[in-house]
């Protein structure tokens, strides 16, 4: 954010006499550069492996990250608005716990989804309160949390796991609604549009970009600023239970160290995306590019039975040269224009 | 046209990658460990190597996540599917949390067996255990009876007083020591699998009992602990620290003749036969039911129990001869 005000007050914002046409602009835009790299991981993919070009391999690769995309899509608002919530893949362990819970007292599939969701609202309320009622840096308060999710799993289940699903619970992360379209995928495809209408045509999408951009530039101008940011995490902690009885359900078991690491990945896709780490822009259509890019990625490397760390080494040079390409670019234009 | 040209290449290389699985006939086996780049599972995967090349129309793939995740197995579960192996022969993670994956995998026709770290019984075939309770309790007493010819006052060095494998070995040790006679256990004490408290309980057992000949510590942290404290009284040869150790941790007590031999299971061998359990059943030379005796090569045969589990074999005894081979693998 000071990067961005200093250039303000140096400079000045230089306004355009006219602004591009929105073919011109999709045409620089990140989510373009992305596709490309997602059309070409396809292509690649489809070459190395002849297993690829399977519809159930394809479905079955799906899985590697619907889940986390969940979580990224309300993520991705909450960074736009200048905040970060780590502690998402602790209120999955959390939230999963204590599902395994609800069925050790014999609650039915029903009451399961409504503890799911109630954790993760409840953790999502507890990030809120702290950053907004107190003014903490989210980074810190959720690092915190991180530890203090996770950390009471831990207590509860120790060594132990909570097993015992009920078979109708299998559905959310096993079935399939038709052909081989997993109940997930069609999850993934409905909230990546909901919340493409919510980020980019409702007056609350508008708002987390405003605050994100300019944060007492917002405050008068009349948003509620602490209001709209708490929704915002609570909106991460509801998506973190949605992915917790997702992947509940698809392991039929829970365990403390469920989804550990998660965060970093969500953050990773987010980033990929096309938001900016430091708030202010981004958009969804570029976070579901990115899930595909990475989903692709490690089922491809995965079918090539590329050793994990490869993949890993090879996302972080995905990420850092995905953003650095345009900025070199851009540099470089800049500099032939003087 | 060029890009024409261009694209029949592309499809000829397409073409050419369809065709290169289907003519090798060879049964794909992967070995899907915890995590990559553990000295064990990297012994094991030698032995599945080995197996391979015995049965010579094997290919082995060894894989595994980075880190010891479930999730991080199920991945690798399903990049497997897609691939069609033939069979997974997988140490697990998680033993209930596979299940859906594993169970999958046997639906489109792949052979699923676990070994050393096990699958629930409904997400897999049969499970090899490296050892079995009784094998190990009659191990670590006849490790002890092995060096004390004439017999002697042996003691047990143990985990906490609660540790279920401890107390279950021992158990089983007491069950046997009627074979083994002219070998009196004086005492079991409790070192709580700490270093430091350990060391004080093999000091205390060696003042309690000056004829002590042998200390049994069926725990990895203990028998290295009592080894020390053995060293440091200077009665290398004249008590013999032994039970169940690593053997990076154990070489230095070794060459210093604090421990004449002690046990662990053999992961080469382990690798070895889950292979060949994995071959055989892919094959259908044999059918995993309760009962059943599956053949695994030079190991001889899995006698499965009613949980289609079965144990490989005694624990692997380690001393001189053979510590320097695998000090470095584990």
């Amino acid at each position: 954010m000071s990067l961005a005000s200093s250039e303000i007050s140096t400079t000045g914002r230089q306004l355009p006499d006219r602004l591009k046409s929105p073919i011109q602009r999709f045409l620089a835009s990140w989510e373009l550069l992305l596709l490309g790299v997602a059309i070409a991981v396809f292509i690649l993919n489809s070459f190395a492996s002849p297993y690829f070009l399977d519809p159930w391999n394809l479905s079955d690769a799906t899985f590697n990250f619907t889940e986390k995309a969940l979580i990224a899509f309300a993520m991705a608002m909450l960074i736009i608005s200048g905040e970060i919530d780590l502690s998402v893949a602790s209120i999955i362990a959390l939230a999963s716990t204590a599902m395994g819970f609800a069925v050790q007292m014999g609650a039915e599939t029903p009451v399961l989804i409504l503890v799911g969701l109630g954790v993760g609202l409840a953790c999502g309320a507890f990030n809120g309160f702290l950053v907004t009622g107190f003014g903490l840096p989210s980074i810190v308060v959720t690092i915190g949390t991180m530890s203090l999710f996770r950390g009471i799993s831990y207590i509860v289940l120790g060594d132990k796991a909570y097993t015992g699903y009920p078979s109708d619970f299998a559905f959310f992360g096993q079935g399939y609604v038709w052909w081989v379209i997993s109940f997930e995928f069609l999850l993934f495809a409905f909230m990546a549009v909901l919340f493409a209408v919510v980020l980019h045509r409702t007056n609350f999408g508008r708002a987390a970009y405003v605050i994100g951009n300019n944060p007492v530039g917002a405050l008068f101008s009349g948003i509620r600023v602490p209001r709209v940011k708490f929704a915002l995490f609570l909106l991460t902690g509801l998506m973190s239970g949605v992915a917790a009885i997702c992947l509940t359900s698809r392991l039929g078991a829970t365990r403390p160290s469920i989804a550990f690491g998660w965060e970093l990945e969500v953050v990773t896709m987010v980033v990929l995306g096309g938001v900016n780490i430091l708030g202010g822009s981004g958009s969804i259509p570029g976070v579901v590019i990115a899930a595909f890019v990475m989903g692709m990625v490690t089922f491809g490397f995965g079918l090539l039975n590329v050793p994990g760390i490869v993949m890993s080494i090879f996302i972080g040079l995905l990420l850092i040269s995905v953003i650095a390409l345009p900025r070199i670019a851009h540099r470089i234009l800049a500099r032939r224009k003087v | 046209m060029k890009l024409f040209k261009s694209l029949l290449a592309a499809t000829a290389v397409a073409a050419v990658c369809i065709a290169g699985p289907a003519q090798a006939e060879n049964k794909r086996i992967a070995l899907v460990v915890k995590a990559l780049g553990i000295g064990f599972f990297e012994a094991a995967a030698k032995g599945a190597e080995e197996a391979a090349k015995e049965l010579g129309d094997v290919e082995i793939i060894y894989t595994g996540p980075t880190d010891t995740t479930a999730e991080g197995q199920i991945e690798v579960i399903n990049a497997l599917i897609a691939q069609k192996v033939d069979a997974i022969a997988i140490s697990a993670n998680d033993q209930d949390a596979l299940v859906p994956a594993l169970k999958k995998a046997m639906q489109r026709g792949i052979t699923v067996v676990s070994w050393d770290s096990g699958v629930a019984p409904e997400g897999r075939q049969l499970h090899l255990n490296p050892s079995s309770n009784p094998l190990i309790g009659n191990m670590i007493i006849k490790l002890a009876a092995d060096h004390l010819p004439d017999g002697g006052d042996v003691a047990v060095l143990s985990a906490s007083a609660t540790a279920t494998n401890q107390n279950i070995w021992i158990e089983e040790m007491n069950k046997v020591k009627g074979n083994y006679p002219g070998i009196n256990v004086v005492a079991t004490v409790y070192g709580d699998d700490l270093a430091d408290k350990s060391y004080r309980e093999a000091q205390g057992l060696m003042q309690t009992y000056p004829d002590l000949k042998a200390i049994i510590a069926p725990t990895s942290v203990g028998i290295v602990a009592a080894a020390q404290a053995v060293s440091d009284a200077e009665k290398a040869g004249k008590v013999n620290v032994t039970g169940l150790g690593l053997p990076s941790e154990m070489a230095g007590h070794v060459d210093s003749g604090a421990s004449k031999s002690f046990a662990i299971w053999n992961p080469i061998d382990l690798g070895y036969s889950a292979t060949m359990l994995a071959y055989n059943l892919a094959a259908g030379n044999a059918e995993a039911k309760p009962g059943a005796d599956i053949p695994m090569g030079r190991m001889g045969a899995l006698t499965l129990d009613d949980k289609n589990e079965g144990a490989m074999a005694d624990p692997f005894v380690y001393d001189s001869s053979n510590i320097d081979d695998f000090k470095d693998i584990f």
